[in-house]
């Protein structure tokens, strides 16, 4: 057997110093003040942020709700086409992702004015203008619009393992197409839809660019909140940390009941 | 039968739209006259010279390729080795140095990058450095090192030991046999590690942004358009964007075609963010 | 199209000064100037969005007119806020600059807190251009620490196709006619100095109370708001996508030309007066060649070409003289003294008042009307005990099953 343990040495110093130090320090600046004494007002006071906290948690859960009902037939039709077809659809889902993410979002704006073209579009009929940039809809959208891909892939790759014939036994042995999705499609695509949720809530629910480009400020999400911490308009890092705990505490419940955190399981998802 | 395949291709051509129409509208208007958002009123392509005259830009597309490859290159080096390393390890201490390992990779991005920025102000107070180039390139190597780990880790659990062991009883030394057996076979998955790493690090926004002080990548001077003024310029960077990406992707697709490993191929770059 | 004209006057003046009449007025200039030719010096600036003619629209592009004639490169970054300077400031560190451009408030407290270096003014023969009314200022009191950029006011801009009120008073920006057509500061020193204008106080109020009755309006005012912006400002009102917002005189200036159905006033109440000057941060590595920038920014000519360009007012007399600005601009930039009189110059406020506004700005832009405090430290109390319970039922299960 191969062994060499002394080559990671480098890596875990690394570690050290850039991956954990940075979280302690996360930690010890949420339970201090300003002056460097023990304090828990940071992390008792995050109860004055409830609504942002609520709002964010409940905008990112409409996104992936969204997410996977548009991704869920998507990634279906794609898996049952031809090998060439299908590496031709999942290229042309992947393009956008790897456009600039500001771009991509900076897009909608335009889209989404007073004056822009989807209302202009409207007025050709005489209907609108419509609010629809700086509304929680805009942000919303702005989620489902970047993080889609994040929910086809995942959903692709453990449907494309699904047989056919498994489907074609399901309606021989007279299961209508309802009952096909419902007792084999959707039971055999469970980690896909896991890792997909995991996958699409945990940016959206701590993004600070999407609401910003989209919400006009007045939506913030706890990203929005963190930001404004750090490098905002109310410099207080302690502050800004016990907030950035509280979001690591969402994604850890997120990540705990999608079992994402399992090693080998992400392994697979990216080779 | 048919009618259900009619009606999918339907809604797939409906969701594509969706992707894809911000991203026409923003290249269409990359050609327009005048600097509005929203009416078409001649063709030009004044927008793309002024792009090119555009110092910030130019000098944020340097910055952006050089922390990339730099970046992409350490981590790839400091990945390997420690996927090697960790091969070695004794059970617990292998999952308790792979769970930190996941951090920056499940940690949201936000998080990240304040973790950092604090980590970068604390010491500050006791060496003298300023925020810039070389804090840009640690933080990005930081996030790109757990996807070379990644990456590389499960050829070692396909890795064929007994060729290992036949290079020994051949009279190869430990090193010989590194070189000659096992970095072959785990190549393919540094090779993977190293072109996420890229991407990651060209894409990447919200760690820059707490740790890049001075120095400017494209995505943050983007960002600061955006907030500005904004001019037709940064449709024409869109442009030339999408139509990079446009091309290598073809690229690549052409060559897993032809490679007929296509499918594998792109479920890594698929993965791509977890 | 002034704007074409005026850089072909300025480029014209450029060459005279410099080159031409370098023998009795400017006669140090050449040589001052090329100190440090050659020598391959960066100099890192950091100034507000949009404040200085970048070559757009034909402007003169006044940095790389600065690198041409001193040889020194100019790496120039901006911010949107004071706030958001001073944050990056403590976070990042005051050596990577040398010159920022804040304004009068921010410079106090900086100086406060040991941020800036002292300016070498021997270095800056062009200071004694600057009139006298922006020296001795309460910021500075000994001009050690800054030289005036540009001076100007606050006021309301609004669209006058989208109202047939005359505006007057910053109460049009707590209408409920205009609901979701507002935008406001996203910075919380000019927000609460209007909110305290408003109800009458001192726009540097340090009267706790006031600040919460101030910060009560503004939660009120948020129902209103379509967005916060800065700089973002200048696409919203010039694409028509709100119809009123207080903002920078001359910001309102430049949108105005942009979008002439655009209307700017001053208001009735208190209004703020502000002097945003050059500053040297604190183990900035190239003092001389920053204060060498300063002086470049206060040649008439320069300041002239970034006063047109920008639309804010330059506190020197000799550039004012040069600019040829129609009446309705002239009121706008350089408005009456009874206006002036009526402002008020924001203060340093005392260090606890400034946590307090922090503390109040975060909660206004957190605020939603109907949410109770309690619900998210017991939401996040249980999220986590619920995830703990379901990390641990599961590696017990695990283990189990192998066994």
């Amino acid at each position: 057997m191969f062994k060499a343990k002394a080559v990671s040495v480098p890596y875990l110093i690394w570690m050290a110093i850039f991956i954990i130090a940075p979280l302690v320090l996360v930690g010890i600046f949420a339970l201090t003040d300003a002056e460097g004494s023990f304090t828990i007002e940071n992390l008792s006071g995050i109860g004055r942020f409830t609504p942002v906290f609520a709002r964010s948690i409940w905008l990112a859960a409409i996104a992936t709700a969204i997410c996977l009902l548009i991704a869920f037939p998507m990634a279906f039709a794609i898996s049952r086409m031809s090998e060439r077809r299908q590496n031709l659809f999942l290229m042309l889902v992947m393009l956008p992702m790897w456009m600039n993410f500001l771009l991509r979002t900076y897009a909608w704006m335009s889209l989404l004015e007073n004056n822009g073209l989807i209302n202009r579009f409207f007025g050709l009929f005489g209907i609108g203008p419509f609010q629809m940039i700086n509304t929680q809809g805009a942000v919303v959208l702005g989620m489902v619009y970047n993080y889609l891909p994040f929910m086809i892939l995942p959903l692709y790759s453990v449907m494309t393992k699904i047989d056919n014939s498994v489907i074609e036994a399901a309606q021989d042995l007279g299961a209508s197409n309802g009952k096909v999705f419902s007792k084999v499609i959707i039971p055999l695509a469970v980690p896909g839809i896991t890792t997909g949720i995991t996958m699409v809530f945990v940016p959206s629910i701590s993004t600070f660019i999407i609401s910003r480009m989209l919400g006009g400020g007045g939506n913030l999400l706890i990203g929005d909140l963190i930001e404004m911490q750090f490098l905002g308009n109310s410099y207080n890092p302690h502050l800004g940390s016990a907030m950035a705990l509280v979001l690591m505490v969402i994604v850890l419940f997120t990540m705990s009941i999608t079992s994402s955190i399992d090693s080998e399981e992400l392994e697979d998802m990216l080779i | 039968m048919t009618r259900s395949t009619k009606s999918s291709r339907a809604y797939l051509y409906v969701v594509f739209t969706f992707l894809y129409l911000p991203i026409f509208v923003l290249i269409f208007f990359s050609f327009n006259k005048s600097k509005s958002r929203n009416l078409f009123t001649g063709f030009t392509l004044d927008w793309y010279r002024q792009l090119f005259q555009n110092e910030m830009i130019l000098r944020a597309l340097v910055v952006t390729l050089a922390v990339a490859a730099i970046a992409s290159v350490c981590a790839t080096i400091l990945g390997t080795a420690a996927a090697i390393g960790i091969q070695g390890m004794k059970r617990w201490s292998r999952f308790t140095v792979m769970n930190f390992t996941y951090i920056p990779v499940i940690n949201p991005e936000v998080v990240t990058g304040v973790s950092m920025l604090l980590l970068f102000t604390s010491l500050r107070y006791f060496l003298n450095f300023n925020m810039g180039f070389g804090t840009l390139l640690i933080a990005h190597i930081t996030f790109n090192v757990p996807y070379v780990i990644l990456s590389v880790n499960p050829k070692f659990r396909q890795l064929d030991n007994s060729l290992y062991e036949a290079a020994l009883d051949l009279g190869c030394n430990p090193t010989q046999a590194f070189f000659k057996v096992i970095l072959p076979q785990i190549m393919p998955g540094i090779t993977t590690g190293f072109l996420m790493a890229l991407t990651y690090s060209i894409d990447d926004f919200v760690i820059s942004y707490f740790t890049s002080g001075t120095s400017q990548t494209l995505s943050i001077a983007v960002y600061s358009m955006t907030r500005r003024k904004v001019s037709p310029e940064i449709n024409a960077l869109s442009t030339l964007i999408f139509a990079a990406v446009l091309t290598i992707l073809l690229i690549m697709n052409f060559k897993d075609i032809r490679s007929e490993n296509s499918k594998s191929g792109l479920k890594k770059k698929g993965a791509e963010r977890i | 199209m002034t704007k074409r004209i005026l850089s072909f006057i300025f480029a014209v003046l450029l060459t005279m000064s410099f080159f031409v009449s370098a023998e009795t007025e400017y006669e140090t200039d050449i040589s001052y100037y090329e100190k440090f030719k050659d020598q391959n010096i960066t100099i890192n600036v950091y100034n507000w969005g949009e404040y200085i003619s970048d070559g757009g629209d034909d402007s003169v592009n006044v940095n790389s007119e600065f690198e041409k004639l001193t040889g020194i490169k100019v790496h120039y970054t901006t911010f949107a806020s004071n706030e958001q300077m001073y944050a990056k400031l403590k976070g990042e560190g005051t050596s990577v600059y040398d010159i920022i451009i804040p304004s009068e408030y921010m410079i106090a407290r900086m100086i406060k807190e040991d941020m800036l270096e002292e300016i070498d003014m021997e270095n800056i023969p062009n200071y004694a251009l600057i009139d006298d009314q922006y020296k001795d200022l309460l910021h500075d009191p000994d001009n050690l620490y800054s030289v005036p950029y540009m001076w100007g006011m606050v006021g309301l801009i609004y669209n006058t196709s989208m109202t047939d009120e005359e505006i007057i008073s910053w109460n049009s920006l707590w209408d409920e006619r205009y609901f979701g057509n507002i935008l406001m500061f996203e910075n919380p020193r000019d927000a609460f100095g209007i909110s305290l204008a408003r109800l009458g106080y001192s726009m540097n109020s340090e009267d706790p109370k006031e600040m919460e009755e101030a910060a009560e309006e503004l939660k009120k005012q948020k129902m209103l708001v379509q967005a916060y912006v800065m700089d973002e400002i200048f696409n919203k009102m010039e694409g028509g996508e709100a119809v009123i917002a207080p903002y920078y005189a001359g910001d309102a200036i430049t949108m105005m030309d942009e979008n002439p159905d655009l209307a700017f006033a001053f208001p009735e109440e208190t209004t703020n007066f502000f002097v945003d000057s050059f500053v040297i941060p604190k183990g900035s590595k190239n003092k001389e060649a920053a204060e060498m920038y300063i002086n470049f920014m206060c040649e008439p000519e320069i300041s002239a070409a970034n006063a047109e360009y920008i639309g804010y007012s330059t506190p020197i007399s000799a550039a004012r003289e040069m600019l040829d600005l129609d009446e309705e601009i002239m009121a706008i930039s350089y408005p009456s003294v009874e206006v002036i009189e009526k402002s008020e110059i924001f203060r340093e406020l005392d260090p606890e008042i400034n946590k307090l506004m922090d503390k109040l700005w975060t909660e206004i832009r957190s605020y939603n009307e109907s949410a109770n405090d309690w619900i998210a430290p017991i939401f996040i109390l249980s999220l986590f005990l619920a995830s703990i319970t379901i990390i641990v039922v599961r590696a017990v299960k695990k283990k189990r099953s192998v066994q």
